[in-house]
């Protein structure tokens, strides 16, 4: 790998020579359109909406599937380049559902971005419009084939990053879409429910069932964290809408599973809003665990404590500590045995 | 681990054993698939069970459950007598190697094949592709730890590590995947009864000279405390009065969960501390409720020992509070003051006392995670580790002779029952069971019967059965399927309504006190003979 030279729209830059042209934009600052790109995978070169010039090239090239060379020189907005585009979005719109009111994508579609970046109100192009039936076969993800661009992004997370290929292009020529084979139900797919290709999709073609209707991505704040279950440790972002997680997604390119969850870490958080969740402390009253204000607990327990401590010594109590919790919890609770109790029967079920 | 997640994909091959990576760690199982799509890695599987990994793997090892030693043993055994191992790094950077070898040599392929059932010429194999791999990584779970030969199972992976030169460079190392979101963090902070934070043993009166002095105590306890199945068989014996439970549900993940009920029962006062009225803590005398992990702010650490932020996006439901409040309250009416204890505080006294958490805080965590050891503030982590040497001296080979596991199939109970997760729930379900849409896609446990067993007991697919052990029975429904081996059956603990630990062997690993729960000798009952059988610790 190399350093190299590079020029973008007059720009003088410097990257290295396993990157391709969007890439090296993209790390300086520098936007080419893109639709069926994704970090995540392989360039596919497939969409065509990131053409770019490229001086002393015979004809346009893919700024996704072109590295770089020594000495390039990249222009990416040209009069030519613009009206591409704009034809390109128009012949995607004409077979597109113009439902954005009600899409779930709404604000967090990469074609709506890009209409609205190039101006592409309607379309010139009459032409056959598809509706598919929409498919919501399993409790998680839903399928609307009408609003899919065909970028493949979810056949490929599928296959190249899950290494499952439940999807693959169904249909020839215009029918063509990434469906099941056999159209099959997902539940009786190999689909291990991990939501990448909800996360990828750059339209509302595939979509998270569970956070259908509960807020807008501009109607929520994003709060990163960790995942609450294996030790794998990805992280998350909570979207919270008025004190409610409503979805959950992963920063791509940044922890353990780079934008990737499973399905718990994806779909697992709705335990937090669960009914059953403790309110109260309870104390146990004839034989019964009943409501009781923290003051009475926090009491009852220190006295247990302090008896058994004056009594038959410190290691007569003993303390479980929780993989599930803190790091901060776990070292306040051995502080507390040995520190304040005064014993080092302390121990976590690790050994589970 | 001693290597980073992210590292696996740097693997030329990679040995995975007594993991079922892509359900019990699956953003793991992701680096691991990816290497060997996009790389050409080398996976070698070894696991009683048809996992998913295996149609990723260029040989699957289904080796019987509890011969891990054997297999190994006769893995080294070719590595050796094919002249195979890297000499130069055991000659630098390990002690021990004779004494070893010595015990290996009885290992022959056609032996350890014997006791493993795997063919001596398929050990010969996955040898030879281990061994002349440039790099070649170790990964492995609960699978290797939860046996009455936990200790030896892990030694014996170093032992391949070291022999081969795997250790202390990319692509390689042994690589234990935790169970739960944090226990390396609760092992890191000292919730063990023998260590403080980082692993300092609190026998060393140094140490807690250095504790004594920070938490302003005079007196710190220096004999090591008990573990949590000695807790447990000290209640059964009265010596245990009060018990306080922070956020575990042992009443499902412990193994012989009778033994449990009546030593929780024997308590005379229990404490616990949760988001939910967990079985647990039904049986206690005052319930706290707390908050979850959204709830809160915290860090957690992963398997690959990176520190990361847990941040609070909602508040907790009604009266529910962080478990450090409840820790300080409860402290506060003991006569001592914790002080402050919001989270950032916390962890700059955790950094204080901590060489290997030296360099971690809030500050610099907001820039992204930190892998301890980070000793200082201008430490960038130690994503690989043991480049240079050991962190303590010299590798030192083990000498591992197989042990049968505890309890061995007989007459009266014929099959071997092994316990595990699946992909879609989490460890006792407290949470994912009750998200209905999980709940939906994997609504109830069922035994994994091999079909010639079942045709055997005349099982067939979706029929309602008991699975008996001399400790316990449960009823659930009978998937039969070739994944798992003719007198091998496979049972989740997930699930309250049939608890796989009603039935598993509490016999512990000597040394760790891991209990065997991937081995133990049952029968299946169906029909009038399972009349009586009725189950279930559910609360859900
Ligand atoms: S949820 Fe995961 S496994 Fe299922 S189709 Fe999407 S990417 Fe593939
Ligand atoms: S469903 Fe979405 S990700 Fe898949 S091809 Fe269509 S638009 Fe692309
Ligand atoms: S998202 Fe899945 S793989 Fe990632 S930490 Fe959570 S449970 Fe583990
Ligand atoms: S983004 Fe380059 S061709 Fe689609």
């Amino acid at each position: 790998m190399e350093k190299i030279h590079m020029n973008i729209d007059g720009k003088d830059i410097e990257t290295t020579s396993d990157r391709t042209i969007l890439e090296a934009a993209r790390e300086n600052g520098l936007r080419i359109p893109s639709l069926c790109n994704e970090q995540r995978m392989e360039p596919y070169g497939a969409c065509r909406i990131c053409l770019v010039e490229v001086e002393g090239a015979r004809g346009l090239l893919p700024a996704c599937y072109t590295t770089v060379t020594d000495g390039m020189v990249v222009r990416t907005a040209t009069d030519e380049l613009m009206r591409i585009r704009r034809t390109i979005l128009e012949l995607i719109l004409s077979d597109h559902p113009k439902d954005c009111m009600t899409c779930e994508s709404t604000g967090n579609c990469e074609l709506q971005d890009l209409a609205y970046e190039y101006g592409v109100k309607d379309h010139r192009f009459r032409g056959e419009e598809h509706h598919y039936e929409v498919l919501a076969d399993n409790p998680l993800i839903e399928r609307d084939y009408d609003k899919c661009i065909l970028c493949g992004r979810c056949i490929r997370i599928c296959r190249e990053v899950q290494g499952v290929g439940v999807y693959d292009f169904v249909n020839r020529g215009f029918d063509s879409v990434p469906g099941i084979p056999y159209n099959k139900p997902m539940m009786e797919s190999p689909c291990e429910f991990c939501g990448q290709c909800v996360s990828t999709c750059p339209t509302g073609a595939i979509i998270s069932i569970p956070s259908k209707g509960k807020g807008r991505t501009w109607q929520v704040e994003k709060v990163r964290t960790t995942c609450p279950y294996c030790g794998c440790g990805c992280q998350l972002d909570l979207h919270v809408r008025d004190g409610e997680i409503v979805e959950v997604s992963s920063p791509v390119m940044v922890g353990p599973g780079q934008g990737n969850l499973c399905v718990k870490g994806r779909y697992g958080y709705p335990f937090v809003h669960h009914e059953d969740r403790l309110t109260r402390p309870l104390i146990r009253k004839g034989g019964e665990l009943v409501p009781a204000g923290w003051e009475e607990a926090l009491e009852t327990v220190s006295k247990h404590l302090r008896k058994a401590m004056d009594g038959k010594g410190p290691d007569s109590i003993a303390f479980l500590s929780s993989a599930r919790c803190t790091n901060e919890e776990n070292y306040l609770l051995q502080k507390l045995a040995r520190a304040v109790v005064g014993t080092n029967n302390v121990d976590h079920c690790a050994r589970l | 681990m001693t290597n980073s997640i992210e590292d696996l994909e740097e693997a030329d091959c990679i040995l995975a054993i007594g993991s079922n990576t892509t359900e019990g760690h699956p953003i793991v199982g992701l680096r691991i698939k990816r290497a060997v799509m996009r790389d050409d890695c080398k996976l070698i599987v070894a696991e009683p069970r048809h996992i998913r990994l295996c149609y990723y793997a260029q040989q699957w090892l289904r080796h019987r459950p509890g011969s891990d030693v054997a297999l190994l043993n006769g893995m080294m055994n070719v590595i050796l007598s094919e002249g195979l191992e890297d000499e130069e790094f055991i000659r630098e950077r390990c002690e021990g190697f004779k004494e070893f070898k010595k015990v290996v040599e009885e290992y022959t392929p056609e032996r350890a094949a014997e006791i493993c059932g795997v063919e001596a010429d398929d050990i010969r194999r996955a040898a030879r592709t281990f061994a002349t791999a440039d790099s070649a990584a170790i990964v492995y779970a609960m699978g290797i730890t939860q046996h009455t030969t936990g200790v030896d199972n892990v030694l014996s992976l170093a032992n391949l590590a070291m022999l081969t030169g795997n250790l202390g460079k990319e692509g390689a190392g042994v690589n234990p995947l935790r169970g739960q979101n944090n226990v390396q963090g609760a092992c890191d902070m000292g919730a063990l009864p023998n260590v403080f934070t980082g692993y300092q043993p609190v026998t060393d009166a140094a140490v807690r000279d250095r504790f004594e002095h920070a938490w302003d105590v005079d007196y710190l306890p220096g004999n090591p405390g008990l573990t949590l199945m000695e807790m447990m068989d000290g209640a059964h014996k009265g010596d245990i009065d009060v018990l306080y439970i922070m956020g575990e549900n042992p009443v499902i993940s412990d193994p012989d969960v009778e033994h449990l009920k009546e030593a929780l029962d024997k308590v005379d006062f229990l404490v616990v501390q949760d988001i939910f009225l967990t079985e647990t803590a039904r049986y206690a005398d005052v319930v706290f409720p707390a908050a979850s992990f959204a709830e809160k702010e915290g860090t957690f650490t992963n398997t690959d020992r990176r520190v990361q932020r847990v941040r609070k996006a909602i508040e907790p439901p009604g009266e529910a509070r962080d478990d450090s409040w409840i820790i300080a309250q409860i402290a506060s009416r003991l006569e001592y003051d914790m002080g402050d204890v919001s989270a950032p505080r916390v962890m700059d006294e955790i950094a204080s006392l901590t060489p290997s958490y030296g360099g971690v805080s809030y500050a610099r965590l907001e820039e992204g995670a930190i892998t301890w050891p980070c000793p200082d503030a201008g430490h960038p982590g130690t994503p690989i580790l043991h480049i240079e040497k050991f962190t303590k001296g010299k590798g030192l080979f083990s000498p591992v002779e197989y042990k049968p596991p505890a309890e061995m199939p007989d007459e009266e109970y014929p099959l071997i029952l092994t316990t595990g997760r699946l992909l879609t729930h989490y460890h006792t379900g407290t949470m994912t069971r009750r998200v209905r849409e999980l709940d939906e896609l994997v609504p109830r446990n069922r035994v994994w019967v091999n079909p010639a067993d079942a045709e055997r007991l005349g099982v067939e697919e979706g029929q309602e059965v008991a699975v008996q052990s001399r400790r316990g029975a449960i009823k659930l429904e009978a998937r039969v399927t070739e994944k798992v081996g003719e007198g091998v059956v496979f049972v989740p603990f997930h699930f309250g309504e049939s608890p796989a630990n009603a039935l598993t062997n509490p016999a512990l690993d000597p040394v760790a006190k891991i209990p065997e729960y991937k081995v133990a000798a049952v029968r299946i009952l169906t029909g009038k003979s399972m009349a009586g059988i009725e189950y279930s610790i559910s609360t859900i």
